[in-house]
Formats: structure tokens, C-alpha cells, sequence
């Protein structure tokens, strides 16, 4: 499992002591507070104008009002539950696909060049496409959300299911096991950790989407509400909303990747 | 190691011990392409109710590949396999096996593995449980029900498959090179292991080993396969008393019939690498 911004498996594995924990959290957001102080030198240098980088106090200024006049809240909620929608159904769709098309060859043959062509293809470029199916309502960034989102996943799934020891799925079948069985409790459990790393992948995908296909067709969200301020020149408060829907994504990851860390414990033994 | 509580009981669903019959039964990798290779040619044996049988030979004599028929993991291309439960078609618990990389689920704990089985068969309850227990205990890994297959060694994992497969009570017992993976001291305790619990739950036992004094050692009867294409060459008597531990290695009669058999296999095995050239 790859891990981003964070100390990698195996962390706290022995009860580091609380000094030891300090000391780590700091080093390892020192290059934030480094970042902060290079934002700060580069707006108060003159070097950059005021209105490219404003400063940290007013963004932060800007945040607090957002926050509590309410509109904030509110776009990340429609933001989130259009990611929420989308990144769902791929996630059910594309385990359910993946697994199929392991186990069962006529299906590999029909899926495999779709997914082949379309995998590295930008979603984005699906924007227009959309939009002209389906309007400028939430279905067509759920839509475009599920399509970037499904391809993640069915290729992790497809691996992990290929990948598992098939003496395992004999195992199983001598033991009395039907092959749905198999592969519901053989192969999709085998293929655990492939999946999880789809649906990280997925879930990265799916906040890019979400906040792009809003700067193109929305009337709220928080990506509409970043292109908003941008063109309305109200730039602290549109770094606000940037910071804020980084710090969501942020929180997103690190809750997943403790998720899947539960659900891997076996490995990690 | 108390044992005597190992004759299946009449309530818990024992796969009756089976006689196997194969005839004629001959194999090809790759059938369907030009290339195609032929992994065994013409088998006919029948291992009798109960009986412990060793399939011997070099590697690349197709051994594996028929206990895999055996299994009905691979389908059968020509001949026929049956048990007493008639015709192989496909794996069943009335045929457990047990294979050289353990093949532990790794994400359960040795209790959960072992329990798989006896799910499946439908045991449920507090049965389940002592059932589940009883092969733990037996197979020595007490205290270590709630530890992952990685948390164990390599002996102890052969245990705990051994442990699962048993559970299940199979009538017939298919070993893959089960102790290949261990070091030499592990694998001499686990023959001992496996020739008691064999002898007190009367099971028929398959089991394949390229080793000719662990074959000697375990079985009534030795199979010795020729390599490539796979037939059985010689079907050995093994004249020793039922009674079998660590004193037997330096009986004459263990030592004489070892180097024979030693001698029959070297002969395949040499025929292999002239073949070959």
C-alpha cells in the first residue's frame, strides 16, 4: 500500500512514547509551516502582488466568514455528495465487473480492449459529452464522476482476482465450497488489497472530477464556488475555498487509508 | 499426543473411507494446441479402503497432476477415476487435500480456517466449536487459534492445513508433497504425526512425495513413477509392521527396501535426463 503524506505501515506498530509522537507529527509537518513562511516572504517581499498571493491572516479571515455565512458548508455538501453518488456506483460496479472478468473468460474478452483503450483517457475530456447527454443538473457530474472513477477499480479488482493463489480457490472447493462460494469468500477476499488500492485511486479521481466538472456546468459546489470568486476577483476567499476542499481530500485519504488498514490487519500480522 | 478421540463420530457427517479406482486415465498439458504435452499415459491403479499410498517419482512425472484428477481439480481428459462415491467430476469434501504451500487463507486466523469446512458441511453450534478444537488440539496448536497463518512458522502452518482438511473428515485424504517445504527435524516429526493420525482415523491417504524413505516410511503402498510421459513403473508392497517411529529407519528391512526402491526411481530418474538429450 502506497502511502501519501503519511508514515508508512507499520507506524505505532510498538506504542512509540508521546515525546517520540510530538516530535514525529512536527517533522512531519515542517514542510507545511516551511510552505506557509515561503507564501508569507514571497506576498510581503513584493516580489508577487498582494492579489495573486494574499496573505495567510486574510484568507484565513475569508474562511471564517464563508464558514459561518453558510454558503461554504453548503457547496462542499453538494460537492461531496455528487463525489459520494459517483465514486459508490463505481465502486459496486467496477468490483462487481472486475471480479467477472477474472473468472470468467468471454467476459475478460469483451471488456478487456474497452477498458484498455478507455484507461488512459483523460475523464475530464468527458465533460462536454455529459453535459450534452444529461444537462446541467447533478446527474451529469455523477455520471462523469462514475466513469473516471470505474476503470481504477476494475483494474484492481481484475488483478487482485487474477493474483490470488489458486491453490486457494482449490483449497476452498475441496473444503465444501461452491464456486459462488469461491468467489465471493476466495477471490474477492484475496483480492482485498488490489481493490482497496482501485478505490484509493478512485477516490483521488473522484474529488478532481468533482471540483472540475464544476468549474464548467454548475450553479453551486464548491468548484463553482472557487471559479466564482476567482472571476469575481474576491482571490483570499477563493484560496479559502481551495485550501478547505484540499483539506477534505486530505481527510478523505488518511480515513481510507485507516479503513483499509482494518480491513488488512491479516497482512500486517 | 492423545488421539483416541479421532475415529469420526456417527453424528458428525464423516466421509465414509473410500477405495479409489483409475483406469486407463492419461493426461495432456496443452490439448488443444499443436505443443501439446503428454503428462501421464495410461494409468491404471486402485488404492484400497484405508490404505496409505505414496505416488514416488522425479519431478515432472506427472504425480502431482494425478492426485489433481484425483481431486477433480483438473478435469479428466481420458479414463476414469472413481471412489466409492462414484465417478470424479469435480472437488469435494469427501476428497480433502492438503498442499505442499499450505494454502492457508491467510486473511483467517487457524480457528476461522479450520472452521471453513465444517460451515460449509452445514455444523453449526457448539459442535462446530469442539470440532474446530479438537483438530487444533490435535494437531498441537493450542494457544494459537487466533493467530494468522503469517504470525506461524512453516511447520505450524502445515498443522493447521492438516488441522482444516482433517476437520472436514474426509474419506479420502489427497497430500501434495505436504512436508516439502520444512526443514528436515520438522518433517520427521510430522510423518510420525501424520502415520498416527492416519492409523486412528482409518482414512485412505494419497499422498505424493519425491522423498523415497519418507514414501517407505508412510505407506502400505508405493506407486514409482516414470517421467515424462508419466506411467506407474512399479507398485511396491511395504512390508513393515504397522507400527512405525523413529526406531524403524534402522530396521534392516526398512533400510534394504529403501535402497531398492531407491535404485527403481533412480532408474526413471536417469532414463529422464537421457530422454532429454
Amino acid at each position: 500500500m502506497s502511502d501519501v503524506l503519511a508514515g508508512g505501515r507499520g507506524r505505532g506498530r510498538v506504542g512509540p512514547s508521546l515525546s517520540y509522537a510530538v516530535v514525529n507529527t512536527v517533522v512531519r509537518f515542517a514542510p507545511l509551516l516551511l510552505l506557509a513562511l515561503g507564501w508569507e516572504f514571497l506576498g510581503l517581499s513584493g516580489l508577487v502582488s498582494r492579489q495573486m498571493l494574499p496573505g495567510l491572516g486574510e484568507i484565513f479571515a475569508a474562511f471564517s466568514d464563508m464558514l459561518f455565512g453558510g454558503d461554504l458548508l453548503y457547496n462542499t455538501m453538494r460537492s461531496v455528495s455528487r463525489a459520494a453518488a459517483g465514486l459508490g456506483a463505481a465502486v459496486a460496479v467496477g468490483i462487481a465487473a472486475g471480479l467477472l472478468m477474472a473468472s470468467f473468460r468471454p467476459v475478460r474478452l469483451l471488456i478487456n480492449p474497452v477498458v484498455q483503450i478507455f484507461y488512459p483517457m483523460p475523464k475530464s475530456a468527458l465533460i462536454p459529452v455529459v453535459m450534452i447527454w444529461l444537462g446541467l443538473g447533478d446527474s451529469s457530474k455523477i455520471l462523469l464522476i462514475f466513469l473516471g472513477c470505474l476503470l481504477p477499480v476494475v483494474v484492481g479488482t481484475y488483478n487482485g482476482a487474477r493474483g490470488v493463489n489458486p491453490f486457494l480457490l482449490w483449497s476452498a472447493a475441496s473444503l465444501g465450497a461452491s464456486r459462488f462460494d469461491v468467489l465471493r469468500e476466495v477471490v474477492l477476499r484475496g483480492a482485498m488489497p488490489d481493490i482497496l488500492n482501485g478505490c484509493r485511486t478512485a477516490l483521488a479521481f473522484s474529488f478532481i472530477l468533482m471540483v472540475s466538472s464544476e468549474f464548467v456546468i454548475a450553479t453551486d459546489g464548491v468548484g463553482f464556488m472557487i471559479s466564482s470568486l476567482g472571476d469575481g476577483g474576491q482571490y483570499p476567499a477563493m484560496f479559502a475555498a481551495i485550501f478547505f476542499v484540499a483539506g477534505i481530500g486530505f481527510a478523505a485519504d488518511r480515513l481510507y487509508a485507516l479503513l483499509s488498514r482494518r480491513l488488512l490487519r491479516w497482512r500486517e500480522a | 499426543m492423545s488421539v483416541t478421540h479421532l475415529a469420526p463420530s456417527s453424528r458428525s457427517r464423516a466421509h465414509a473411507a473410500s477405495s479409489i479406482s483409475i483406469s486407463d486415465v492419461s493426461h495432456t498439458y496443452g490439448a488443444r494446441t499443436a505443443g501439446g504435452m503428454l503428462a501421464l499415459d495410461g494409468i491404471n491403479l486402485d488404492i484400497g479402503d484405508g490404505e496409505f499410498h505414496c505416488l514416488l517419482g522425479p519431478s515432472g512425472c506427472g504425480k502431482s497432476t494425478l492426485l489433481y484428477l484425483i481431486g477433480g481439480f483438473i478435469p479428466v481428459q481420458a479414463g476414469v477415476i472413481s471412489t466409492s462415491a462414484g465417478p470424479v467430476t469435480a472437488p469435494g469434501p469427501d476428497r480433502s487435500i492438503v498442499f505442499q504451500n499450505f494454502a492457508l487463507f491467510p486473511w483467517k486466523t487457524v480457528k476461522d480456517n479450520v472452521l471453513y469446512g465444517l460451515k460449509k458441511a452445514g455444523i453449526a453450534g457448539p459442535e462446530r466449536e469442539q470440532r474446530a478444537q479438537r483438530y487444533i488440539d490435535m494437531v498441537h496448536l493450542t494457544g494459537f487459534e487466533n493467530a494468522y497463518p503469517s504470525q506461524l512458522s512453516g511447520g505450524m502452518q502445515q498443522r493447521a492445513a492438516i488441522a482444516r482438511t482433517l476437520a472436514v473428515d474426509p474419506g479420502i485424504l489427497l497430500m501434495d508433497e505436504p512436508f516439502g517445504a520444512l526443514d528436515a527435524q520438522t518433517r520427521r516429526v510430522m510423518q510420525e504425526e501424520l502415520r498416527t493420525i492416519w492409523r486412528d482415523s482409518r482414512k485412505t491417504v494419497v499422498f505424493v512425495t519425491h522423498d523415497v524413505q519418507e514414501a517407505v516410511f508412510l505407506a502400505d503402498r508405493i506407486s514409482i513413477m516414470s517421467a515424462r510421459p508419466g506411467r506407474i513403473q512399479h507398485v511396491i508392497d511395504v512390508d513393515l509392521p504397522k507400527e512405525r517411529g523413529e526406531e524403524i529407519l534402522e530396521n534392516r528391512d526398512f533400510i534394504g527396501l529403501s535402497e531398492h526402491i531407491w535404485r527403481l526411481v533412480r532408474e526413471q530418474a536417469v532414463a529422464a535426463t537421457r530422454g532429454a538429450h
